[in-house]
């Protein structure tokens, strides 16, 4: 009798859980698209905005011999302005909760998968937009998108979720973090096979690419989208690199969590 | 049965603020930063000790940062004690602050289906149970409306009316019924009745004398940062006047 009720208020808080996770989810998306008219091509500018500018620098200006550069450049910019806006966002995501957080007793994290999930959300918003400049190139959607995409998709989530739920704990104790992110996020975008392919990179560097976890995530992005193919090799670097930083970020987490009240 | 049971609780707050300064700071003289760290650290409560009973209604006085709302958060598992129990052995509503947890750019209807999961409800029940809380709020027509068109009484009026309908064991109240006009005012303390009638646990901190007298049985003194007396209300509330230096309010009835 005892166990069972003690089960159901279990089963109870688990449920509310997911409810609060859906409730501030629906939330932050409705708040992101509200206020302006124009808020899905608003931030659908940004990146078609980037891809001409890298287009013309990198095609007209410099020369630079890729393939269909604005198509192949729409492949990676996307999904990195998934990773940009999660990353940017994350130092402020429990300091600008502090009323929440000292009043309520709900598990903190929630509050860093709604972050990533209104991204995700966005992202596949975007996807059409991405097959439609692929198809003005000629290149056709594959039907491997129907797997690769939720594929790549989760693995980007669980990878984003850690990385932001480690930054957004830190950066409570040290506010400077929101600082180093800003330089964290254009260093690792240069770093990234982006703007150039990772052909490009000279043959002696080209086996540290693995040592940058974005770069394995892009990559795929970019031959699944263009090619309708995933290396799965890569999958197994990123699917280790989940197990590192959830097992870190996790760690963090549960050591500093019951002092975010004390410290906001 | 005690539900609520603080035993010799001390809390103190590490000054991080010291560290959240500069990282190049702490790194520069990192030995001596975490010496400091641990001997700066500043008490709000000192070995407190007090039990709630089941169904019992408590209030909390005292002087601003006498430690009222450190208490309070610790009863709502928000904060944990440096030294000393704290046991809670029920399920807590606590009471936002007022906006604390809503959003400004939502309508007061979805304020209230945020407010209601974090407060612990299904998100089923909180849409079964829409009407009634827009009817309590007497909002009108305003339900529809962003919460920036909101006064700030009407906030308080969305947020009481939210507390008002989940199923709490224990229900903190953190200074909110002093918002909002006469009328409401009294509704809410009609609610709260009937809540205590039903045999929920209510905690209130107010620097309402009369609020807490109205409501509560027992009332805990807590000046700087120890109980100062405990007991029943209107002997506390008596004593706490008498330093304080005003009257005993006279309550309507």
């Amino acid at each position: 009798m005892r166990t069972q009720s003690w089960l159901a208020r279990k089963n109870h808080l688990i449920q509310n859980n997911k409810d609060i996770f859906l409730v501030l989810t629906h939330k932050a998306i409705k708040i992101r698209y509200k206020s302006q008219i124009l808020g899905y091509f608003w931030s659908l500018l940004n990146p078609l905005l980037f891809t001409l500018i890298y287009y013309f620098i990198f095609s007209v200006i410099m020369k630079v011999k890729i393939e269909n550069y604005p198509a192949f450049l729409v492949c990676g910019l996307f999904p990195w302005q998934w990773i940009g806006n999660s990353i940017g966002v994350s130092p402020g995501i429990f300091a600008g909760n502090a009323s929440l957080i000292k009043k309520v007793n709900f598990p903190r994290n929630i509050l860093v998968q709604v972050n990533v999930a209104q991204d995700a959300f966005h992202f596949l918003l975007t996807i059409p937009v991405i097959c439609i400049t692929l198809l003005l190139y000629g290149i056709f959607p594959s039907i491997n998108y129907l797997w690769g995409i939720p594929l790549l998709a989760g693995i980007q989530f669980i990878f984003l979720y850690c990385i932001s739920l480690f930054i957004s704990t830190i950066n409570l104790f040290f506010r400077d973090t929101e600082n180093l992110i800003r330089f964290f996020l254009m260093f690792s975008m240069y770093m990234t096979p982006v703007m150039y392919s990772a052909d490009m990179i000279p043959a002696k560097y080209k086996g540290l690419i693995v040592l940058n976890p974005f770069a394995p995530l892009i990559i795929n992005w970019r031959s699944l989208l263009m090619e309708g193919s995933i290396s799965f090799v890569y999958v197994g670097v990123l699917l280790g690199y989940c197990v590192v930083f959830w097992m870190i970020s996790h760690y963090v987490y549960r050591k500093l969590s019951p002092k975010f009240a004390e410290v906001l | 049965m005690e539900v609520i049971k603080f035993e010799n609780v001390s809390k103190s707050y590490p000054r991080y603020h010291e560290i959240t300064g500069g990282i190049k700071l702490l790194i520069l003289n990192l030995p001596s930063a975490i010496k400091n760290l641990r001997s700066m650290r500043y008490s709000a409560l000192e070995g407190v000790s007090f039990s709630v009973k089941k169904g019992e209604s408590v209030g909390i006085i005292g002087r601003n940062g006498a430690g009222k709302s450190t208490t309070l958060g610790l009863i709502a598992g928000v904060l944990n004690p440096t030294s000393g129990s704290v046991e809670v052995n029920d399920r807590i509503s606590p009471l936002l602050e007022l906006g604390g947890g809503f959003h400004h750019d939502l309508t007061g209807r979805e304020n209230i289906k945020l407010n209601g999961v974090l407060l612990g409800l299904r998100l089923n029940e909180v849409i079964a149970k829409l009407d009634q809380i827009i009817e309590f709020s007497e909002l009108g027509d305003f339900i529809d409306q962003p919460l920036r068109s909101y006064s700030s009484g009407m906030k308080a009026r969305l947020g009481f009316s939210v507390v008002a309908h989940l199923n709490p064991k224990i229900l903190l109240i953190d200074e909110v019924l002093g918002v909002g006009d006469i009328r409401f005012r009294e509704k809410c303390k009609r609610k709260i009745k009937e809540f205590k009638a039903n045999g929920v646990t209510i905690v209130l901190v107010s620097h309402s004398v009369a609020e807490v007298m109205e409501v509560c049985d027992k009332v805990i003194w807590i000046d700087n940062k120890k109980v100062r007396a405990s007991g029943k209300a209107v002997d506390v509330c008596q004593q706490y006047c008498d330093f304080m230096g005003i009257p005993l309010p006279k309550l309507a009835e």
